[in-house]
This record gives C-alpha cells, sequence and structure tokens, in this order.
C-alpha cells in the first residue's frame, strides 16, 4: 500500500467514488432519490448507443483542452487561454472550410491545420510575452481570452455574413462528420474527430516522454536556471511550450466547427470548453493518458447530466457539483493518503 | 456637451464597472501575499453573488431599504465560510493550490445554481426589488465641479470600495498583522522560526480573500446583474486576479489595475454619448481593455515578481 505507484492509481478512484457518494447525500438531502438520480445518469451516457455516441462527442474537445493546459502544465505555465485559442480555432475552420474549395483530402487537412495554426498563434503571444518581457502568462491569456471572443463575433457579422447571427454550413469535404459513425449510433452527432483527438494525446505523450523537445520543456518547467545552465534555450522552450498548446485548443475548436456543428454562431459567452479543460488536465494529472481518461469521465458526467432533469427530476448541475468535489478530493490527495495509512494500521 | 458633464458620464459608470472587481482584487492580494495562491476568486464572487440575490429576494419585504446592505454582509459571511474549504485543501491538505481553486469555482457554480432550480425552480431568479440605487453624496456632491463629476448620481459601493483600498494598504503594510501576513507568504519557515503561527495566517488570509471575493460579487449582483444565473458571473473573477497581478500583488496597485479595467469597459458602453468616440466601431472599443492591459504590461509595468512562496504548501520541519 505504500508504493507509489499504487497510490497514484487508488486516489482518483477514491476520489471518483467519494465524489459519487458526496453527490449522492446531496442529492438526499435535497429530496431527490440518489438511486433513481444515478440510475438516469448512467441512462443518458451509456443507456444506448445513441447517448454512448453524444457522449464520446463531448469527450472529443475535452481530451483536447485537456492536453492543451496539461502541455503548458508540464513546463511550468498555466495556459487559462485554452479558452480563447478554442474559439479561434473554431473560427479559422470554419472560414477555411467555406472560403477554399478544393477535394476533401485537401480541404479537410487544411482547415483542421488552419484551426491549430490559429490556437498556436493565440497561445504562441502570451509565451512571446512571458519569455520576452517577463510578462505574466495568466494576465494575458485571460485578457486573450475576451479579444478572441469579441474578434470572432466581429468576424462572423461582418466578414463571414452579412451582419447575420450564424454562417452557412460549410461544404462536405471539409467536414468530420461520418454517416458511418452516425449509423451505429442511432445517428447521434459522433464524428471522426474523436480519432484526431486520441491521436493527439498519443502525439503529447510521444513529445513529452520519448523526445528531446519534451525533456527541455519539462527541464524548464522544473528550473529554469539549471536548464539554462545546462545549454538550453529558456525562451524558446516557454514560448514553444505555449504555442503547442494553443494548436491543441485550437484543435478542439476544429472538433466544434468541423464535427459536431459544422458552422459558427456568434457567441454570447465562453464555450467554457478551455475551462474545462483545465479540470480535465488537473484531474488528469497532466499526463496524456491521465487527460484521456479524466476527459471520458467529464464527457460521461456532463452529457449524463442532461438526462437527469427530466428522468429523476435533478437539475443537471449536480454533475458540476461531482466534478468539483471529485477535483477536490483528488487535490487533497495527502488526506487520501494519511486516511490510508491510518487504515491499514488500524488494520493490522 | 460640456466637458463636466463628459466627464462625469464617463468617470460615474467606471466607478461602477469597478467596484466589483476591486473588491475581490483586494480580497486576491491578501490571500496571494500569504503565499495561497486564489484562482477560486471567481467562484467566491459567484457564491458572493448568489447569496446576495437570494437574501435579497427573501427578506426585501421585511427589511426594506437596508436589505441591499445586509444582503452583502451576508453575502461576505458566506463566502468567508465557503472559502474555508479552499483553506483547509490547500493549507491543511497541503493540495495544489490551482486545483483546489479550480474545484472552488466549479463548486460555486454548480452549488448556485442547483440551488436556484431547486428553490426557484428555474435556471434563474427574479430581478431582485431593493438593488442599489444611485445616490448624491451630502455635502461632497455639493462641491462646484468636483461634486457633479464625482459625487453625484453615484453608487456608495463604488467609494466604499476605493476606502477599502486604502483600509487593506493600511493593514497590510502599517500594522503587525499585515507585517505577518507578507513574512508568511514570502518566507513561511523564517516567520514560524519567529514564533509566527503560518496555517492560521493563510487561513486568516483566504478566509478575508472569501469575504471579499462574495463583496465584490454580491456587489456585481446588486449594482449591475440584479438577479442571478449561471451566466452572472462570467469571468470577473479572473479579470480581478489579472489585477491582482497588473497591481504587483499590492492593494493600491490592484485598486488601480480594477479602476483601469472598469474604465476601459465603460468606455464600450458610454461611447454613443462621446463625441470623439461616437465614429469608432463597436470592436475596437470592447477589446480595448483588454489589448491596452497587454500593451501596459509589455510597455512599461514589465516583469511581475509574486511573493516568493505563492503557491507552496508549507510543511513544517522541510527545508
Amino acid at each position: 500500500m505504500t508504493s507509489n505507484k499504487k497510490f497514484h492509481l487508488l486516489v482518483p478512484i477514491i476520489s471518483v467514488f467519494l465524489g459519487l457518494l458526496f453527490g449522492a447525500i446531496i442529492m438526499l438531502f435535497s429530496g431527490y432519490n440518489p438511486i433513481e438520480g444515478y440510475a438516469a445518469l448512467w441512462q443518458g451516457s451509456f443507456g444506448d448507443l445513441y447517448f454512448f455516441g453524444e457522449t464520446l462527442r463531448k469527450v472529443t474537445p475535452y481530451i483536447l483542452t485537456g492536453l492543451a493546459v496539461a502541455f503548458a502544465y508540464r513546463s511550468s505555465l498555466f495556459n487559462i487561454g485554452a479558452e480563447g485559442q478554442v474559439i479561434v480555432g473554431w473560427l479559422a475552420a470554419i472560414w477555411v472550410g467555406l472560403s477554399v474549395d478544393a477535394p476533401m483530402y485537401i480541404h479537410l487537412p487544411l482547415a483542421i491545420i488552419a484551426a491549430a495554426v490559429a490556437g498556436g498563434i493565440w497561445g504562441f503571444i502570451p509565451g512571446l510575452l512571458k519569455a520576452k518581457l517577463g510578462v505574466h502568462e495568466v494576465i494575458v491569456t485571460i485578457m486573450m481570452n475576451y479579444i478572441a471572443l469579441y474578434c470572432t463575433n466581429e468576424i462572423i457579422r461582418s466578414i463571414l455574413t452579412d451582419n447575420a447571427e450564424i454562417t452557412e454550413p460549410i461544404p462536405e469535404s471539409a467536414s468530420l462528420a461520418s454517416a458511418w459513425l452516425q449509423n451505429i449510433t442511432y445517428f447521434s452527432r459522433l464524428h471522426y474527430g474523436i480519432l484526431i483527438a486520441l491521436f493527439a494525446a498519443l502525439v503529447m505523450w510521444f513529445i513529452i516522454d520519448r523526445t528531446t523537445i519534451g525533456y527541455e520543456l519539462k527541464s524548464v518547467g522544473f528550473n529554469q536556471h539549471a536548464s539554462k545552465y545546462a545549454g538550453m534555450n529558456v525562451s524558446k522552450n516557454i514560448i514553444l511550450s505555449m504555442a503547442i498548446s494553443g494548436a491543441f485548443a485550437g484543435l478542439a475548436g476544429a472538433m466544434e466547427g468541423l464535427g459536431t456543428y459544422g458552422t459558427i454562431s456568434v457567441m454570447s459567452g465562453f464555450t467554457n470548453l478551455g475551462f474545462d479543460g483545465i479540470a480535465v488536465a488537473l484531474l488528469g494529472a497532466n499526463s496524456a493518458v491521465g487527460v484521456v481518461l479524466a476527459a471520458f469521465l467529464f464527457g460521461v458526467l456532463k452529457v449524463g447530466a442532461v438526462n437527469m432533469p427530466t428522468v429523476a427530476g435533478v437539475p443537471s448541475e449536480l454533475a458540476d457539483i461531482i466534478i468539483a468535489l471529485i477535483i477536490f478530493f483528488v487535490a487533497s490527495s495527502y488526506l487520501i493518503r494519511w486516511l490510508l495509512l491510518r487504515f491499514k494500521k488500524e488494520g493490522k | 456637451m460640456g466637458f463636466v458633464d463628459l466627464l462625469q458620464s464617463i468617470i460615474t459608470p467606471a466607478l461602477f464597472f469597478s467596484a466589483p472587481l476591486i473588491f475581490t482584487a483586494l480580497g486576491g492580494v491578501f490571500s496571494e501575499r500569504s503565499g495561497v495562491v486564489n484562482i477560486g476568486l471567481e467562484g467566491l464572487m459567484v457564491m458572493g453573488a448568489f447569496v446576495a440575490i437570494v437574501f435579497n429576494l427573501t427578506f426585501a419585504d421585511a427589511l426594506g431599504a437596508f436589505t441591499p446592505w445586509i444582503s452583502i454582509l451576508v453575502a461576505m459571511v458566506v463566502s468567508g465560510i465557503f472559502s474555508i474549504i479552499h483553506a483547509v485543501a490547500s493549507v491543511s491538505f497541503r493540495a495544489d493550490q490551482v486545483v483546489s481553486g479550480v474545484a472552488i469555482n466549479f463548486l460555486a457554480l454548480g452549488l448556485g445554481v442547483f440551488l436556484t432550480k431547486q428553490w426557484y425552480g428555474k435556471g434563474q431568479t427574479d430581478m431582485v426589488t431593493e438593488p442599489f440605487y444611485t445616490t448624491d453624496i451630502p455635502l461632497l456632491g455639493d462641491i462646484p465641479v468636483i461634486g457633479p463629476i464625482f459625487f453625484q448620481n453615484t453608487y456608495l459601493t463604488s467609494y466604499l470600495a476605493i476606502v477599502l483600498a486604502f483600509v487593506a494598504w493600511y493593514i497590510l503594510y502599517k500594522t503587525p498583522f499585515g507585517l505577518r501576513l507578507r513574512a508568511v507568504g514570502e518566507h513561511p519557515m523564517a516567520a514560524d522560526t519567529n514564533g509566527i503561527n503560518v496555517y492560521k495566517m493563510r487561513y486568516i488570509a483566504v478566509i478575508i480573500s472569501g469575504a471579499m471575493g462574495g463583496l465584490g460579487g454580491s456587489v456585481f449582483a446588486l449594482t449591475i446583474a440584479l438577479n442571478f444565473s449561471h451566466s452572472t458571473i462570467v469571468g470577473q473573477g479572473f479579470m480581478s486576479l489579472a489585477a491582482v497581478i497588473f497591481g504587483k500583488w499590492h492593494p493600491l496597485g490592484a485598486m488601480g489595475a480594477a479602476l483601469f479595467f472598469g474604465f476601459a469597459q465603460s468606455l464600450s458602453v458610454i461611447s454613443a454619448g462621446v463625441p470623439f468616440l461616437k465614429d469608432v466601431p463597436q470592436i475596437y472599443l470592447l477589446i480595448a481593455p483588454y489589448v491596452l492591459t497587454i500593451l501596459a504590461l509589455a510597455g512599461f509595468i514589465g516583469r511581475a515578481e509574486a511573493p516568493k512562496a505563492n503557491g507552496v504548501p508549507y510543511i513544517k520541519g522541510s527545508r
């Protein structure tokens, strides 16, 4: 029990369990039936292939924004700007989707790359300011979120459309939508993006754990001075980390634009994909595998919760409360560790 | 339109928009000065807004004109208590403070909307009947020129915010308590060696930040939003966090930054009435606050040094 590896596995599992337990207690105290509530949640996420398809669809952008935040975090950079990077990525994907006319094998990759580049630029700017001028990346990324939101709305209104709230749908040659995936999931909005997201997770794992670049990024995160002394270019690594992080978030925007919606509309507020990505990354302990699992949990809770008000009468915000509690317990792993040791001693 | 009218039409809304940010940013300064990162400001504002609106709706008939004032007090107390969760996690359980703060954000919004749906049966509350109203400040409002610009048709809460910023500065820089609080954030082990209870100081600082965040949220709710829903507080907490860093973790700096944000936000609202801003496309005014902030940081504010022990849990006896 004392081995670290076991703890690393046990802590998230116990946290999820405790989160659900407290969620049940909250339902009980608010006069709902927790068993009905969780049955509805289960039904809403795994109940049939349609719900499962929707869950996977929701998981797709979560994986990517989670990877974005996690990637920056590995170099000790806090990217609150995933939100803005998602928005510009979404816009770029749709823009290319609408304005370019090409066969699918050129058009689709072009739109996806455009999204990654747009997100990457949106991450590059805070990275550059941090590396060259020491400006705190948290402020700059927060500001960049708002700039992305307002500029995107303006571009939709005045460039992509004639003062309309929503653009035309993109042509099929730029769409990620898959008739085959929709067919086997009873016409959910599941699209090929999930494969891209999983591939992105593989890319992140490879960069971080298997390349010199990843080694340098982590090293800069641990100790800038030591890294500099060892001959690494600290500025370059900070900028690179933020740009790659932004590219992941931009891809998440492409998933929404090219896959789920096929269009972009004027947003009255943030998509929250980026902010949720922070939680996904932290829950997944900033590792690629962890992020995929955490994103899956997030998708299950978020999509399943939509089913709760109609079936069990429980407000869907219960999912947010459960997520908060799980994050809280993961953060307080010291408590769980201490309790485990305590129980172990008493058991002897 | 005279020059005085013009100034009045700029300054009053600027104060009005910045007050909630000032309160919350001051809370952030306390917390971060003691070495506890507080990403949860957003959630604390949500909690404050929720409590103030619910209290206001429930007791408006009984308390009459005093309702908004008592509402913000109650919001302060509840948010202060709520922030203990963050304190317990980040001080006692040695949690990653960023993670715990994110949990606070989720929890506050989840709980707020959950309870709103349960109590009111819908996603948003009704409009409050007893919000804050604009008033003329007696005596000060009668001063020629300055009076109309600063002290007429304004919200008392805006001035409360500025006064509290100076109070916070006095507490942090002129009292033994403030010295201890800053010491704990710079070098907890040295502070501990000198007999300062690091854990206690950090708990107090986080609870203060909770109360101030609650105050900020409640003032926002009762002056600007007037009801509570999931979209009442969207990003104001993060703006306050930016103000803390922009202001270099100094109460007056944070106030200045918050005033700047408020001023810049009010530009897009009032531009229609201001001659030389009328022809500027709305989009430039909308993004102006954020672009200007980035330029200001890049240009002449430069490198910001956080308190040394910010974000590091203190473990007694470890070096």
